[in-house]
């Protein structure tokens, strides 16, 4: 019996955290990741979850030790945002060529500066490139839900990699909706029991973890971690099918919605798919062929299905909600390498940085075509 | 020399245990000089074993008999830690 509870995302998150159940969690409150923390940590001190929540004295600090009771073997949560994750990012390259599977919740939010607490994924782009694992919820349900999921990607034998579950800072970490939580003992069974192959503290079988590689092998080590990545999306897809076989609902690498004959799409992460979604639908009404392409996993980019799904559309139009000074924003530059050579006219627009709203009418100006490189943006528009 | 391995014969991570490792005598890292000890004037406090970085301080038990010349890197902490002088840096 499923448990229809009224809660925001970051309460989601936390009772997530709460049925796994991780025997470590070392972290430091930031906004607006700060409802992750604090509703787990209350159910911790209630007795609800058995975890030693190590308060670190910062991010860095907190995926530091992440990394270490990560590969001690104990099962390894953290929550950060936006500047927090910024300090942390050091971290999060060692965690990931140290291959250390830590499931960390970001709630999405603006980097400074100017200073600002408001979604956008700049935050999130910054450790694009660090060997991490990416998925985005577009609500509190799939947060919930990709936090289920998360540790079986992280912890499968192919990846052993962290896993970053994020969800729009405010839009989805405070704002309460209905979320369907399973029970709890189906949750444990779903996750099972946490197993690493190399645990540091076996001391029958000593170790040199996270080693000093030379030109002779960092190059090959490299190497390895994208191998890990590429086998994430094969991971993603087994663990999407056993989690909708008990829930019902399917978070694959990407959710098609009404593209099938679709002439024209728009192709964006988190909350956004949301409000495309209703849009797309009233378009449809109005018998304008159009749809949604939601990106879950952004690392790894799902190039190949991302291609296939969007082969016979004539125009797809990418929103990103970071920019990329100088360069071309990362949806935008993903989606062009992998439509490239294709017949798909292809378009990018920044939107909603620092918090601001992309809302309804906005999209249908994309989706008409009309719709400037930086929607919603005041004042003169430079070519992108 | 040893033929390097690819990305995909590597162990996860590169994660090495001892019996895949060559062990490198560090001790040749000395520059000139190396601990000598007086064993009638040591009391057997045991501060040159705690201190030493490289665990080159060899004991019997608990009873310290001297040092592990093989990976000694002549650092000097233990003479200097001594505190009846019992240890002291002398020539190679």
């Amino acid at each position: 019996m499923n448990d229809l509870r009224l809660l925001t995302g970051g309460e989601a998150v936390a009772h997530a955290m709460r049925q796994v159940d991780p025997d470590v969690v070392p972290v430091y409150p930031i906004t607006p990741q700060t409802p992750i923390i604090q509703t787990f940590a209350k159910l911790v001190a209630d007795g609800k979850a058995h975890t030693e929540i190590v308060n670190v004295e910062s991010e860095h600090s907190a995926m530091s030790a992440a990394i270490g009771a990560a590969l001690a073997g104990g099962r390894t949560m953290t929550a950060t945002s936006s500047q927090g994750l910024a300090l942390m990012a050091e971290v999060v390259y060692i965690a990931a060529s140290m291959r250390a599977p830590i499931v960390m919740a970001v709630g999405n939010r603006a980097l400074s500066g100017p200073i600002n607490i408001h979604c956008d994924h700049s935050d999130s782009m910054l450790v694009r490139d660090s060997g991490v694992v990416q998925l985005f919820a577009e609500n509190a349900q799939e947060a919930y839900d990709l936090m289920l999921m998360a540790p079986r990607v992280a912890e499968d034998p192919r990846v052993l990699l962290p896993v970053l579950v994020c969800l729009d800072g405010f839009t989805i970490t405070h704002s309460a909706e209905p979320v369907s939580l399973l029970p709890d003992e189906e949750v444990a069974c779903f996750v099972g029991p946490y197993r690493i192959p190399n645990d540091v503290l076996d001391t029958g079988r000593p170790t040199t973890q996270g080693p000093f590689a030379m030109p002779d092998y960092y190059f090959e080590l490299r190497r390895q971690q994208t191998a890990a990545l590429e086998a994430a999306l094969e991971v993603l897809d087994e663990v999407a099918s056993d989690f909708e076989q008990l829930s019902g609902r399917r978070h694959g690498a990407l959710e098609a919605y009404r593209l099938d004959d679709a002439a024209r799409a728009i192709v964006a992460l988190g909350s956004t798919a949301g409000t495309v979604k209703d849009v797309v639908d009233e378009l449809r009404d109005e018998q304008e062929p159009v749809g949604l392409l939601k990106l879950v996993s952004f690392r790894p980019f799902p190039a190949g299905a991302v291609a296939a799904v969007l082969a016979d559309c004539d125009r797809v139009s990418v929103l990103d909600r970071a920019d990329s000074p100088g360069g071309t924003p990362p949806v935008h530059a993903e989606l062009a390498a992998a439509l490239y050579g294709g017949e798909v006219a292809l378009s990018g627009h920044v939107y909603g940085l620092g918090g601001r709203d992309l809302h309804p009418p906005d999209v249908r100006e994309v989706f008409a075509g009309v719709a400037a490189p930086y929607v919603g943006l005041r004042g003169e528009q430079c070519p992108v | 020399m040893a033929e390097l391995s690819t990305w995909e014969q590597l162990p996860v991570a590169g994660v090495a245990q001892p019996a895949e490792t060559p062990r490198p005598l560090t001790g040749g890292w000395r520059t000139g000089e190396k601990p000598a000890v007086e064993l009638s004037r040591c009391v057997n406090c045991l501060l040159c074993w705690l201190y030493c970085p490289d665990s080159a301080i060899t004991l019997a038990g608990e009873t310290f008999t001297g040092f592990e010349l093989d990976y000694c890197k002549g650092c000097g902490i233990c003479a200097d830690v001594c505190p009846v002088d019992a240890i002291a840096m002398v020539p190679e």
